[in-house]
């Protein structure tokens, strides 16, 4: 438990509280999901995910919230992704490599254009 | 800085570290690692999530936010490969959603603006570390840092903060007389005996955000000079008072209560009282008479309690709502916090909406907003698209304005021109359905049990109130009633030692200034305008909505109706005891009010 002696010690103590509140705190952030079901393990999701961790992570973009679920429910779909941008419906991508993850990631995620071909009925 | 795709918050509350926290974050880690996930996923230390002693040790997962309870180093690996391999919550071990729905405080309409609600239901009041990140306890830095105590006691002044209990005394002169008190100790007490019925504002803040109130008596307790603080709750709330409990430990294990506060040379701690639930010890004298274990009964002031108040020191005593206010003060600026209000008061206050209104619960406004707006720009109006008639500030011992008041802005001043009170916050709403001597014999109802009898007039003068307005509710009301009311009313608030004799008449004496025609209506013509007095009203069948259903019949406790299937049915208004039940289960709105 830190004691706080002095006023640096609260400052610095109020940083480390904000990074933690804000992790909680959700609301009006971009969210691109995985379907990280067993069906969409075998059918690549793992290496999905990792091409837009990547993205991410080359790009700088960290008020992007990356979740995965279960099985999506869209049988041959899969990997499946889905992107929801704040106050926008979620859309959905079906059969999802690594390279098609990147032009989502650049043109729907950064640039807020869906990639039509890439999309499928959710 | 390395993006992770999900972060775990690790309970590091001393409770989890004792049942194995530290064993489950190593076993978390290296789980981590053998799946490669170590850099996708992040491990971060966290105070307490949730309750340590039946749920520790418990991780947070973010970004999904899935609470994972009574974890062991075995049952981390199959977190593992579900939550992050297969994306899969575990349900076994997760934690139940906790319902956050808020009933009594909704998200703020347009014209509200929160100060004192805002961090509610936003923080965590059983962490500081929330209250901290956002901005929690820098104004007390400031202070002891920057200040002196008649620096801060001035710029108090310049807010014209007025006490938020009701009275509206200003808040830093209360605390300047407190200071040049010659006597030591000094003591700071928090008033938290929120005894109006249907006004909850000051439980919600010590529910929802208790180091605001911490934080302003701990900066108030500077400015004075006191080294001990007492708030005073009542028993009726018991989440407040464990709250407050908890926040008061946490606050001394941070060292922002106790000892030498931040390095400053300058002690103060904060106690816990609870009240047994005698109205009157919202009353300060009656209040610190209870803290010290006497009986709770107001004395003379003065000496006020700046000059000699607990255990005859110098104490200076405010509300819940006016600590809140203080760090807000300090930290956000004079500049900012006096751009809201009105002329003489400034800033915030908030109301208790109830009664008859569509949206019911807590709300914060400016001061100088006026009623109409509250009532039907935040509160949404009559509810059932009735008409308005009347609206009572202030609690019990507030006034009733009819429509004509209704353009009034709020404060202290405007409330008690007209009548009423600012009180502490309390507002009902009443619609033309309501019988405003019936309101007046309700209130007086109340205060006549809530005197503590000190004072003859306030004891036994309410009671003859009660007795003559039942007596005008029941139709047996003389002509004489009326003057002796008025004598009564302006007895008791002349000769009564502290305001709840003082106020306990307003009612009466607002109802019959706005609504005197209801009052004649009782007495001369037996009549009750509104419908209400039960002894002054008859029900009766309309024959040509009357389909003979027999369903009134039927559900009559007395057997006061009569008729055959089909054919009209009668009401015997002799056997009738007026319960309304045959209004109620009528679906053809037959049954009506004489």
């Amino acid at each position: 438990m830190p004691t706080i002696k002095s006023i640096d010690d609260l400052k610095r103590l109020r940083e480390e509280a904000q990074k933690v509140k804000e992790l909680r705190d959700q609301t009006g952030k971009t969210q691109v999901v995985v379907g990280m079901g067993t069906v969409g393990i075998a059918a690549g999701a793992r290496e999905t995910l990792k091409a837009i961790l990547t993205f991410i992570e080359d790009q700088h973009l960290p008020d992007i919230i990356l979740r995965q679920t279960g099985n999506i429910g869209l049988g041959g779909q899969d990997p499946v992704v889905q992107v929801i941008l704040p106050g926008a419906e979620t859309v959905t991508y079906g059969k999802v490599t690594p390279a098609m993850a990147t032009r989502i990631m650049e043109e729907h995620v950064v640039k807020g254009i869906i990639v039509q071909e890439f999309r499928i009925e959710a | 800085m390395a993006y992770y795709r999900s972060t775990v918050l690790v309970s590091m509350d001393p409770v989890c570290i004792d049942k194995g926290a530290l064993d489950v974050k190593e076993q978390l880690i290296r789980e981590l690692a053998i799946y490669n996930l170590s850099e996708e996923v992040q491990v971060l230390d966290s105070p307490r999530i949730g309750d340590p002693e039946s749920e520790g040790p418990d991780i947070l997962v973010y970004p999904e936010g899935s609470h994972y309870i009574q974890l062991t180093t075995a049952t981390v690996g199959p977190i593992v490969m579900e939550h992050f391999i297969k994306g899969r919550e575990l349900q076994q071990y997760k934690a139940q959603m906790r319902d956050v729905m808020d009933e009594e405080l909704g998200e703020p309409k347009d014209k509200e603006i929160r100060i004192i609600l805002e961090h509610i239901g936003k923080i965590d009041p059983r962490n500081i570390e929330d209250y901290i990140a956002v901005d929690g306890y820098q104004a007390l830095a400031k202070v002891l840092g920057e200040m002196t105590p008649d620096q801060v006691i001035q710029t108090i002044l310049d807010s014209k903060l007025r006490g938020r209990g009701g009275a509206g005394f200003p808040t830093g002169l209360k605390w300047k007389f407190a200071r040049q008190a010659p006597d030591t100790p000094k003591y700071m007490v928090c008033n938290a005996d929120e005894g109006d019925p249907g006004a909850f504002m000051n439980r919600k803040v010590l529910e929802g955000d208790p180091h605001s109130v911490l934080e302003g008596m701990t900066i108030g307790a500077y400015a004075v000079g006191a080294n001990q603080g007492y708030v005073y709750c009542r028993a009726e709330y018991p989440i407040a008072v464990s709250t407050l409990n908890t926040a008061i430990e946490q606050a001394r294990e941070y060292g922002l209560l106790g000892k030498d506060i931040l390095g400053s040379g300058f002690d103060f701690d904060i106690e816990v009282r609870m009240g047994a639930g005698a109205f009157v010890c919202g009353e300060e004298t009656a209040l610190l008479a209870s803290i010290e274990g006497a009986r709770g009964e107001p004395r003379v002031r003065p000496p006020f309690p700046a000059s000699k108040g607990l255990w005859g020191k110098p104490t200076n005593i405010n509300n819940v709502e006016t600590y809140a206010n203080v760090p807000k003060i300090i930290h956000r600026g004079l500049e900012w916090y006096t751009s809201m209000g009105s002329e003489k008061s400034k800033g915030t206050k908030t109301f208790a909406l109830a009664g008859d209104v569509a949206h019911t619960g807590l709300i914060e406004v400016p001061f100088g907003m006026t009623l109409r707006e509250i009532i039907y720009d935040i509160g949404g109006g009559i509810k059932g698209g009735k008409a308005f008639k009347a609206v009572q500030t202030g609690g019990p011992m507030g006034g009733c304005l009819p429509v004509s008041n209704l353009d009034l802005p709020v404060d202290y001043e405007t409330l008690g021109a007209a009548g009423s009170i600012m009180g502490s916050g309390g507002m009902i709403v009443m619609d033309e359905e309501t019988c405003m001597v019936d309101i007046a014999r309700f209130f007086m109802e109340f205060t006549q049990d809530e005197s503590c009898g000190k004072c003859v007039p306030c004891r036994v003068g309410t009671r003859r109130i009660l007795e003559i307005l039942e007596r005008i509710c029941a139709g047996k009301g003389v002509p004489e009633d009326l003057p002796l009311l008025r004598q009564l009313c302006s007895e008791i608030i002349q000769d009564s030692l502290c305001g709840l004799g003082q106020g306990a008449p307003n009612p009466v004496i607002s109802t019959m200034k706005h609504f005197l025609d209801e009052y004649e209506a009782h007495i001369y013509e037996k009549r009750c305008p509104a419908k209400v007095c039960r002894s002054l009203i008859t029900f009766s069948i309309l024959p040509d909505k009357c389909t003979g259903c027999t369903v009134c019949a039927r559900n009559c406790p007395v057997a006061a109706i009569t008729g055959e299937r089909k054919q009209t049915h009668v009401i015997d208004t002799d056997i009738c005891i007026r319960c309304g039940i045959c209004k109620q289960v009528c679906n053809f709105d037959a049954v009506v009010i004489n």
